[in-house]
């Protein structure tokens, strides 16, 4: 079965706050949620798919679906792959609604690490209790920062890669944050100032670590007959793909993401190729995480990450490939530590053509959001998603 | 410069049921690495299954010790230390730190013989390498 054409995604929202010292997470999600059924033009009661993380406070989606007073669920989906679930759920969504389901899918996601002063990047942490490898690896101080940036080692040891290089991501990510008024980060930043700033985890400096910020956002999914019946643009999901990469029982590779099957998985059900693709969200941990994954989904051979994304090659009106309009991860941010809501919110407004003017790509029609959850040195969680405004 | 890898307080290891003769083999001074008796391939991290095969026919058995880095960073925090991939001689790679050297000096591929540390209390000590 395909999902191509089975399911639109009419209803996005993010959340404005990037400091919630006054909101708690279950309020957070239940503003993201009516905002975006707000967008979509629907009520509360229209929701018969819910869609969360184990970010959402409580047991699977129970509390967060009675906090939202959620009565008429009957399909739940609670995946968690850490930043790449969100994408992943576009993906499930689309089956559900394919299947017949539900009818109309809502997927939450909020947090306040920022307000909790939490050290997302450089703290040790385990994902819970009685995890197998944790012995092996949370002594060792295994962080979010260094399972990304043995990557990056490697990746440069292989293929040449340069800090420069990688500071062009984050150089593009800043030219779009200038224009987005939430952004955290707006100031455009040159090459030099991101391989001057301080180094965190050899070779990554702080500029090319990822932002941590409070918020949210919410997507509203449902059937072709609904979506057409609303007064909004119409973004049908083409494609998904989905992969986990793991340690390969001691034989790993960390010179590829699980972008490298998540990736053609989208593709092949969208029946487009990379060059086909108009805008792509790249979920941006770290500047290492797009260079990988832009070689893994084929925008580029790889080991060419590097010379593809410099001089401006992301930057929208600049580049062949604007990346991350809204300023990404990098700069804009990345609510619960989690990107891959927002990286499908930023494709659905350049599908309907409300990015902000200076970052919108004319004409776009095909957009792709991808997104890595988890460590991408260890095990880590990848989704694609391939959209098309119809 | 110079960076001396710092003697932070290692966390206490949690053993469980199944990684205790691991850490057993450790407290000895013995590394162990996952034998897959289906297959005749090594495997790391230590479990009671197959990754190949999912069966329970495995074995710890011992390992030289010996290995080169894979690749590795060093956090800049307070205390830096350097985090690692140590590829085994017998073909593992081992998620491990960079031990008692100037971790500036430190390169991929570079050799690295095994050393255990202590963690706090009486838990096992951790499996670390340092340059040969």
């Amino acid at each position: 079965m395909s999902i191509n054409g089975k399911a639109y995604i009419v209803g996005a929202y993010e959340h404005p706050t990037r400091k919630a010292d006054d909101k708690s997470v279950a309020q957070l999600h239940a503003e993201v949620a009516y905002g975006a059924l707000q967008d979509a033009g629907l009520t509360k009661d229209d929701i018969d798919g819910y869609f969360c993380t184990g970010a959402a406070p409580g047991l699977g989606p129970l509390n967060m679906a009675d906090y939202l007073g959620l009565t008429k669920l009957k399909h739940l989906d609670s995946t968690d792959v850490g930043g790449s679930s969100y994408v992943l759920h576009v993906g499930h969504a689309a089956e559900a609604i394919a299947l017949g389901l539900c009818n109309v899918a809502l997927v939450t996601l909020a947090g306040r690490p920022r307000a909790e002063a939490m050290a997302t990047g450089t703290a040790p942490r385990s994902w819970g209790v009685n995890v197998p490898d944790d012995p092996f690896e949370i002594p060792y101080g295994r962080t979010v920062a260094n399972a990304y940036a043995m990557c990056a080692m490697r990746h440069m040891y292989e293929f040449g890669t340069t800090s420069e290089q990688l500071a062009w991501i984050k150089v593009a990510a800043s030219h779009h944050a200038q224009w987005n008024e939430h952004a955290m980060l707006r100031k455009v930043v040159t090459v030099e100032e991101v391989v001057n700033s301080p180094m965190i985890s050899d070779p990554l400096h702080r500029l090319d670590c990822c932002v941590i910020s409070d918020g949210g956002g919410a997507l509203i999914i449902t059937r072709p007959e609904i979506a057409k019946s609303l007064k909004r643009p119409l973004v049908k999901v083409k494609g998904h793909g989905e992969a986990t990469k793991n340690q390969n029982a001691g034989y790993t590779d960390l010179t590829y993401s699980g972008a490298r099957w998540s990736g053609p998985r989208a593709f092949e059900e969208a029946g487009v190729r990379p060059a086909d693709i108009q805008y792509a969200s790249i979920y941006d941990s770290f500047t290492i995480t797009v260079l990988m994954q832009l070689e893994d989904l084929g925008f580029c051979e790889k080991g060419q990450g590097g010379k593809f994304v410099a001089d401006g090659n992301l930057i929208s009106g600049v580049g062949k490939l604007p990346f991350n309009t809204d300023g990404g991860g990098l700069c804009n941010n990345h609510p619960a530590n989690r990107g891959g809501m927002t990286k499908v919110i930023e494709a659905v407004r350049q599908l309907r053509g409300e990015a902000h003017p200076k970052v919108q790509v004319p004409g776009c029609t095909l957009a792709l959001a991808h997104g890595t959850g988890g460590l991408l040195g260890t095990r880590h969680g990848s989704a694609t998603v391939i959209l098309e405004r119809e | 410069m110079a960076t001396m890898a710092s003697n932070r307080a290692l966390p206490a290891i949690q053993v469980d049921p199944t990684n205790k003769p691991y850490f057993d083999a450790a407290r000895e001074g013995r590394l162990l690495i996952g034998l897959c008796k289906d297959t005749g391939k090594h495997f790391w991290y230590p479990r009671g299954c197959s990754p190949f095969t999912l069966s329970n026919n495995v074995e710890l058995v011992e390992a030289k010790g010996t290995g080169t880095i894979y690749t590795y960073t060093v956090m800049r925090t307070k205390e830096p230390y350097c985090v690692a991939y140590v590829e085994l001689d017998e073909g593992v790679r081992v998620f491990t730190n960079i031990v008692d050297c100037d971790l500036d000096s430190l390169k991929i591929g570079q050799k690295v013989k095994v050393v255990f540390k202590p963690t706090q209390g009486d838990a096992p000590p951790a499996t670390m390498f340092t340059p040969v």
